[in-house]
């Protein structure tokens, strides 16, 4: 059963299901958030010596230190404590570009992570199929303004307005694997300054 | 057959606008008085002399234009023309169908003489005059595939064929009814349609993709698409929306004959000889309503069509606000009388 409350809507929208230990050379882990308890509850289900092989990238966010000394209990091989996704780009492209066959790739937390983290992975060849994801905690989107083309992150409101260029956004289900972002289209092009009330779409 | 090219605008104070000529052969979509969502594919046969369906890539009066329009907007968001890395190979493909067709079926207008690897290709109505070699990308002015649609009238995806499926990993996209190629690019067949309505539910595309992957080198298919746009604008882009969808509320009873356009795709799809990818062009016809209803048939359908389409429909095509204005316009032009099959005028 899954943790998490995103249900199919259109084909191009991503869908999650839950880690489970596969056999492999090396596991890798990242996480931000709450998806560091999907890799704890993993955890129970790993064969013994399972994390001698593993390398956990965590960004804690607003969990701070409550998911830290449980994920160094489980005495991964690495474990990585991130201030940022961006602060942990060149560690895991470093990881991904000397991978070996027999890798297994493991996501969890928000979409934003995992789109993201998954992108470095695909465009280092790994096969998007391959890859385990699990959404925990925050709905929030990474939405990408169609107009400006800048990315919000984090986006909880529907609509909201791009960081970028100011432009009152509507977030649409519509996904890119190549972006990592749902797409943002003007709220009020056809009646300048008409722009509904933002819902708490994504908490 | 010589054509005269025109000389206006697709934005701006949109000079745009079709002679008898071109109102006579415009792509009418619908070939009975409704419509409803079908894969509608057919072999990209000539049918008609002088019909849009005549040539592999049907050369107009407006071609001189529109390539001019392209040049803008790519000059504005070079992002609209790209290719994934692996698609230089299925980019040289089209430059050599879209040459080659072009070269057979307007002889007056376009040339290519190739000597092994070594190619001359002649544009007039462009004034082009280039020779390059085949399969070396130094030799032109841009990538293969960027190089020829600055040439070609109508939007160009390229699909690649890999596990049973679709994937968009390149195109030129200017004149599109509303979706971002920067945004779909890399997405599947099943991905890049995730937006349209009912459509999934009921098959369509499953049925498409397997008439798509099955399609071979020599055999292309057609089919028609169409919507409505006010105003003769090709870059119906998600890009701009937030500066062309204020136009939809500048209809009036008065003006709407001449400002909203009858918006229909000519679709044809093309094996590839080298990549095995498909080619998908994707031409774009605009007719305003006062000009599509000097076809009487074509004014008591559109009539019959609109007045019936269902609500989920109309409000995807962007025009569910505008429709009792469009209706009650164009119920003068309907008197009731049967209309012929097919979608060609009486």
């Amino acid at each position: 059963m899954s943790h998490s409350p995103i249900q199919p809507t259109i084909l191009s929208r991503p869908v999650y299901g839950e880690l489970e230990p596969r056999s492999g050379s090396q596991h890798l882990f990242v996480a931000d958030a709450e998806g560091g308890e999907a890799i704890l509850d993993m955890a129970r289900a790993a064969p013994e010596g399972f994390f001698d092989k593993a390398h956990i990238i965590f960004i804690p966010k607003e969990t701070g230190q409550s998911l830290v000394a449980r994920l160094e209990s489980l005495k991964p091989a690495q474990l990585h404590i991130a201030p940022s996704y961006s602060a942990v780009v060149p560690r895991l492209h470093r990881v991904l570009s000397s991978a070996h066959m027999g890798l297994q790739l493991y996501l969890s937390g928000t979409e934003g992570l995992m789109g993201q983290a998954m992108l470095e992975a695909t465009n280092q060849g790994i096969p998007h199929t391959a890859i385990q994801t699990e959404h925990r905690g925050s709905l929030c989107r990474r939405v990408q303004c169609v107009h400006c083309k800048g990315i919000t992150e984090d986006v909880t409101m529907d609509p909201f307005q791009c960081s970028h260029c100011g432009l009152h956004l509507f977030v649409r289900d519509h996904y890119s694997r190549r972006m990592a972002a749902f797409q943002g289209v003007c709220v009020d092009a056809e009646n300048p300054g008409d722009i509904p009330e933002p819902v708490e779409r994504f908490p | 057959m010589t054509i005269v090219f025109k000389e206006e605008s697709f934005r701006d104070d949109f000079t745009y606008s079709n002679s008898d000529w071109a109102i006579q052969r415009f792509p009418f979509p619908f070939d009975k008085d409704s419509y409803m969502y079908s894969v509608n594919m057919e072999r990209h046969v000539p049918v008609q002399a002088g019909s849009v369906f005549e040539a592999a890539f049907d050369v107009d009066e407006h071609y001189v234009s529109e390539m001019r329009d392209r040049a803008l907007v790519l000059a504005e968001d070079p992002l609209r023309c790209q290719s994934l890395p692996h698609m230089t190979l299925a980019g040289w493909d089209v430059l050599e169908l879209i040459m080659t067709s072009k070269a057979a079926d307007y002889p007056e207008h376009f040339e290519l003489h190739r000597d092994g690897d070594t190619w001359r290709w002649i544009n007039r109505p462009l004034g082009i005059d280039q020779s390059f070699t085949f399969l070396d990308e130094t030799t032109l002015p841009y990538g293969p595939l960027e190089y020829i649609t600055r040439q070609a009238q109508g939007d160009f995806a390229v699909l690649d064929q890999r596990d049973d499926n679709l994937w968009m990993d390149a195109g030129m996209v200017t004149t599109q009814a509303d979706w971002s190629l920067d945004f779909d690019i890399g997405m599947n067949f099943f991905e890049w349609h995730a937006p349209v309505p009912k459509a999934h539910e009921m098959g369509i595309f499953q049925r498409a993709l397997q008439y798509l992957l099955n399609i071979r080198q020599g055999e292309p298919a057609r089919r028609l698409n169409w919507t409505m746009t006010v105003n003769p604008l090709l870059d119906t882009s998600p890009e701009n929306y937030h500066k062309w969808g204020v136009m939809r509320g500048e209809l009036t009873p008065e003006n709407i004959g001449q400002k909203l356009h009858l918006r229909v795709e000519l679709q044809t799809f093309y094996r590839l000889p080298r990549s095995n990818g498909l080619l998908f062009p994707i031409r774009c016809y605009l007719i305003s309503l006062q000009d599509l209803v000097t076809v009487p048939k074509w004014g008591r359908r559109l009539h019959r069509v609109i007045r019936d389409l269902p609500e989920e429909l109309a409000t995807y095509k962007g025009f569910i606000d505008n429709r009792p204005l469009i209706l009650e316009y164009l119920s003068k032009y309907d008197d009731g009388a049967p209309t012929s099959p097919g979608i060609f005028p009486d």
